[in-house]
């Protein structure tokens, strides 16, 4: 395990060291962003408003005592979706489509030689295929997140008014109430670490694949598992330091 | 030209490459030749600088290439044009975009309309002049093999590596990949070095043949001198081939006046 850890330290200084021209990375990093971001929205914004959905109705089950206002399920909607539910469910999420995705991508070329194909070109291959990825990865999963929070608040707003758990107005009351703005930043810092973790880890898997088409999806799984790992161990801490 | 002085490589102690010295001359076709094992794949990933060897030096006309430092490593390796065996085409791209890439990568330079122009000129110098736009998943093995020739050749490389150019391919598509590798060979002036078992390749473009034996050299010379090599081992490959043996049956039958039609 310290060795990989090793490996993968000199595999993100082999990426940064000698770095491709400005124009090619910016090129490079804007069709990731599609592949990652834009291609993500739909699977991102049909987990988070129903996991939205599902928090209300499920709050509102739970809250039978007459003395606790109705407002209190809004609120809790709130800073559930915004401090863990969007930023970790939605890494998650992304962990499972987009870091499969890089460490298959990556896996492939590797066993099929177009990563030997750029290094006898003297093409950084780690800064031309692995840096666009983790930047692209970067500036998405902020904005999915931000979507997710959104969608959640939305969802439960829907769920909580077709099921007649809470009234629109109290939701609504309750989404406004004692409002802290230092969580959204949290959330934002959660999800920046977590987009990196993703694509790095998954990078990594995939660009060291050997072997053939049984190796490429094993690597696509470890890289998968080893994400996830690294998300939740990293929410905890981020929780410990910064709240 | 490139020079390979003791290059030896050992993999967890196995030793794949004893001390290898030979030399590729310019503007000819210089085969590796050898059977499953011998250490031709390991010698062409120690020259392109895919792999480190553990001793021995590669220098590229006169520029020391092992142990240099990166920035004279790199001028080299932009010298450099390889087929891979498997043609290692970038799936994402059309063929058109394969070409182009090396020059997008290493000639910034170059303009939009001074790269299409070359691009053109390598897809047809290879004969694809009307496979630009396709992908690679929708062309057949030699044409992959084609479009690999001209994206080696799109940034005017002065070393041209191909690693089993004919793996895969019918006898008559592989007579043709050989011809065009020659001729390339000869238009530009290039240093071609070419990993081989078929012995179709080796009397068709064999300017000058290396054969390798279990990490060793164990014999050079040209197509014209192979048939009467004196080393065993060499002879043992080279007459497993049964086209040869047919070949070298019919012209003993003929020497001796014997006809068996």
């Amino acid at each position: 395990m310290v060795k990989s850890f090793g490996q993968f330290l000199l595999f993100i200084q082999s990426m940064i060291t000698r770095k491709e021209r400005f124009a090619v990375l910016w090129n490079r990093t804007i069709d990731e962003c599609v592949t990652i971001g834009v291609n993500s929205i739909f699977i991102v914004a049909i987990v988070s408003a129903f996991i939205g959905a599902v928090t209300c109705v499920q709050i509102a089950y739970n809250l039978t005592n007459p003395l606790i206002p109705k407002s209190t399920i809004g609120y809790m909607v709130r800073e559930m979706t915004i401090l863990e539910l969007a930023p970790t469910i939605t890494s998650i999420v992304l962990a499972g489509k987009v870091g499969s995705s890089i460490a298959g991508g990556l896996g492939t070329m590797r066993i099929t030689e177009q990563v030997s194909a750029l290094e006898v070109m003297g093409i950084n291959s780690a800064s031309y295929l692995v840096l666009p990825r983790i930047l692209a990865a970067i500036l998405m999963f902020p904005l999915l997140v931000i979507l997710a929070m959104a969608l959640s608040i939305v969802g439960g707003y829907l769920a909580g008014s077709l099921t007649g758990s809470i009234s629109a107005q109290d939701y609504i009351e309750g989404i406004r109430s004692d409002f802290i703005p230092y969580n959204i930043v949290f959330a934002l810092i959660k999800s920046v670490v977590f987009a990196f973790l993703v694509s790095a880890i998954s990078a990594f898997k995939g660009y060291f694949t050997e072997g053939g088409a049984l190796e490429v999806g094993n690597a696509s799984t470890t890289a998968v598992n080893n994400s996830i790992i690294a998300i939740l161990v990293a929410d905890f801490l981020l929780a410990a330091i910064l709240l | 030209m490139i020079e390979v002085h003791n290059v030896q490589k050992s993999f967890d102690g196995n030793p794949v490459l004893k001390g290898i010295t030979c030399t590729f001359e310019t503007g000819k076709c210089n085969l590796l030749l050898g059977g499953s094992g011998t250490g031709k794949s390991v010698l062409l990933q120690c020259i392109v600088g895919l792999m480190q060897p553990d001793l021995g030096s590669i220098t590229f006309d006169g520029t020391v290439y092992t142990n240099n430092k990166v920035q004279i490593r790199q001028e080299i390796r932009r010298k450099i044009g390889m087929l891979f065996q498997g043609s290692a085409l970038f799936d994402s791209m059309t063929v058109a975009k394969n070409v182009e890439f090396p020059l997008q990568m290493l000639t910034p330079e170059m303009t939009r309309d001074e790269r299409r122009d070359r691009v053109e000129f390598c897809l047809k110098r290879v004969g694809l002049e009307n496979a630009g736009e396709k992908m690679p998943s929708e062309i057949s093995g030699g044409m992959k093999k084609r479009v690999g020739i001209a994206r080696a050749i799109s940034a005017n490389c002065t070393y041209l590596f191909c690693d089993e150019p004919n793996s895969g391919l019918d006898p008559l598509t592989s007579i043709k990949i050989d011809e065009l590798i020659q001729e390339i060979t000869q238009e530009y002036n290039i240093t071609t070095v070419i990993i081989t078992h078929d012995m179709n390749s080796v009397v068709q473009i064999g300017d000058h043949i290396i054969f390798l034996y279990k990490g060793l050299k164990l014999w050079d010379g040209t197509k014209d001198e192979i048939l009467n090599a004196e080393v065993p081992e060499l002879k043992e490959f080279i007459f497993s081939s049964s086209l040869v043996r047919a070949a070298k049956r019919i012209d003993d039958e003929t020497h001796n006046g014997v006809t068996n039609l």
